[in-house]
């Protein structure tokens, strides 16, 4: 059905967090940053750490798909460690050269690789359960009173459901644009960077030559279908949140308070 | 019957390339098309007759004479909406008019811009998509459909808005003989069953003979207007302005012009061969 869509790397499924209404998990996805972000020492990380495992669990979500996402971001990582680790002033363990690691040093780097690990492993997981559609779909109705202030909400939300929906189209049309200049000799493998770099202007130009020819289109065919922007739209599918999202909130909710308490213990 | 759509001395032209000539693409068009009629409009590339299809809902405006949709002036911004409700377009390249990632969401544009109820727009989604032969297809991703699929959602997407017309702007161009087939049949099923009218504009000979008015046009202008019997049969005109005339009728105004007595109004195949027997049997 829809785990074809390219983007957002969806993982169909059936459980309770799939279930969920976009809204809520939304939500949930930025208590749960704030939580990380006030956890202090290793029992308020613990009760975090709790969260993300309950949410794999429930989820169905293979591990391992989780911590493949995080290879993009090794590096930033690792960084983060280092930095952290040489430049924190305090109580020296060890020195060379121009370098001392100290106390504070260690325990900062590790909570620091901890919460960046824990921040991208829990949104992963909400873009793993939720369909780019229903995300979609659930930042508009979330962040709907923005209207009142003028921020185009519904406008960049249609941007950005016109974007999936070319994404597979642009990726075909890539393709054929690319065995055509293989066709004629075009050679993209070989070379040096720059060399490479440069084979890709010839696809890069028709590429986006037709992207403004099909945004043309598009726009008319939208016209004539009688889009006239947000103003007296309804919908296919309405959002309803349902008992389960209150219930899962309300428990959030305990949970972040608890955080935030423990945090302030220092602990 | 009351008229769908009206021309009246219609003209437009293209705004013109820097320091060229203005491209005059419509020059006095006066037609009229009737309700629940089925009409192909013929021409070569450049003719017009694309041209004349997107003032039928007023994606363009006239630059002379004006144009009448169930008697709605195009040129009336306030009944803009109204008049590209009731006659929809469905244009040539599937993959840019379909606006969402799934079947059901597509077909629910129309009437999602035009404000219908929740539950009014499930069902005519559904009823739409039965229409032109889709339902099972409901929850699909377009992209993984064939050509001739994508236009039948993109047909189930205008029928959703419960048109009176449907205007198909070359829709059947890039398809394959089997999407063209689909299309084919799924708009001629509309216009019986439901009373659609059906505007196709195709430069395709075999369209045009199913039809039940063809208009010719050229440079502009309406050059012939008439069934297809009494149209298709003139071969020497139409070669005259870059069109061929179906491959029954060629044939047998080759075999009139060796002196075989057939006449020239067989446009099916069946009827072809039986006019050649018929002859042949004398």
């Amino acid at each position: 059905m829809l785990k074809d869509i390219t983007l957002g790397q969806f993982f169909p499924g059936n459980s309770l967090a799939h279930k969920l209404d976009p809204r809520t998990k939304i939500l949930l996805t930025v208590l749960y940053i704030v939580a990380l972000f006030c956890a202090k020492w290793f029992v308020s990380y613990a009760v975090v750490a709790a969260l993300l495992v309950t949410g794999v669990k429930v989820s169905g979500v293979a591990p391992k798909a989780l911590v493949r996402g995080l290879k993009p971001i090794l590096f930033i990582i690792c960084f983060t460690a280092v930095l952290n680790l040489f430049y924190t002033p305090g109580e020296e363990i060890a020195a060379f050269w121009i370098f001392k690691i100290t106390k504070e040093g260690i325990a900062t780097a590790f909570f620091m690789v901890l919460r960046i690990t824990m921040l991208i492993m829990g949104t992963f997981l909400l873009t793993y359960t939720t369909s780019p559609i229903a995300l979609t779909d659930g930042l508009e109705t979330l962040l709907g009173p923005l209207k009142k202030i003028r921020v185009p909400v519904h406008e960049l939300s249609m941007i950005m459901s016109i974007a999936l929906r070319m994404i597979p189209t642009l990726i075909e049309e890539t393709d054929k644009i690319m065995s055509a200049q293989k066709a004629r000799g075009a050679d993209f493998e070989t070379g040096s960077l720059f060399q490479r770099a440069k084979a890709l202007v010839p696809i890069l130009v028709p590429l986006f030559i037709s992207a403004f020819r099909r945004a043309d289109e598009l726009a008319v065919a939208m016209e004539c279908r009688c889009y006239h922007g947000d103003s007296g739209r309804t919908k296919l599918h309405v959002l309803h949140y349902q008992t389960r999202d209150y219930l899962v909130l309300a428990a959030y909710a305990v949970v972040l308070a608890g955080v935030l308490a423990l945090a302030r213990f220092g602990l | 019957m009351s008229d769908i759509i009206k021309t009246e001395n219609l003209t437009f032209s293209y705004p013109p390339d820097e320091g060229k000539e203005p491209v005059q693409a419509l020059r006095g068009v006066d037609l009229t098309i009737e309700q629940g009629s089925f009409v192909v409009i013929l021409g070569h590339n450049g003719s017009g007759k694309s041209t004349l299809a997107k003032h039928m809902n007023a994606v363009l405006l006239p630059e002379g004479g004006r144009v009448w949709v169930s008697g709605m002036d195009t040129s009336d911004e306030a009944l803009l909406l109204e008049i590209r409700r009731r006659v929809g377009m469905v244009f040539q390249n599937p993959d840019n008019q379909i606006v969402a990632n799934v079947v059901e969401e597509d077909v629910a544009f129309g009437p999602e811009n035009l404000g219908v109820p929740t539950e009014e727009i499930q069902k005519r989604v559904a009823a739409a998509l039965k229409a032109v032969g889709m339902e099972e297809f409901t929850l699909h991703a377009p992209h993984h459909l064939s050509g001739g699929q994508k236009q039948r959602v993109a047909i189930a997407g205008i029928i959703a808005m419960e048109p009176a017309c449907i205007v198909l702007d070359e829709a059947t161009a890039m398809l394959d003989p089997l999407g063209r087939r689909e299309v084919l049949d799924t708009v001629k099923r509309l216009n019986c069953e439901k009373g659609i009218t059906i505007v196709l504009i195709t430069h395709h000979m075999d369209e045009a003979a199913m039809s039940g008015r063809v208009v010719v046009m050229n440079d502009g202008k309406v050059v012939m207007d008439g069934t297809p019997e009494e149209v298709l049969v003139r071969v020497e005109e139409l070669r005259a302005i870059g069109l061929a005339a179906p491959h029954t009728v060629e044939l047998l105004h080759g075999l009139r012009q060796d002196g075989f007595d057939v006449p020239l109004n067989a446009l099916g195949i069946k009827a072809c061969a039986d006019a050649i027997a018929g002859s042949l049997r004398k």
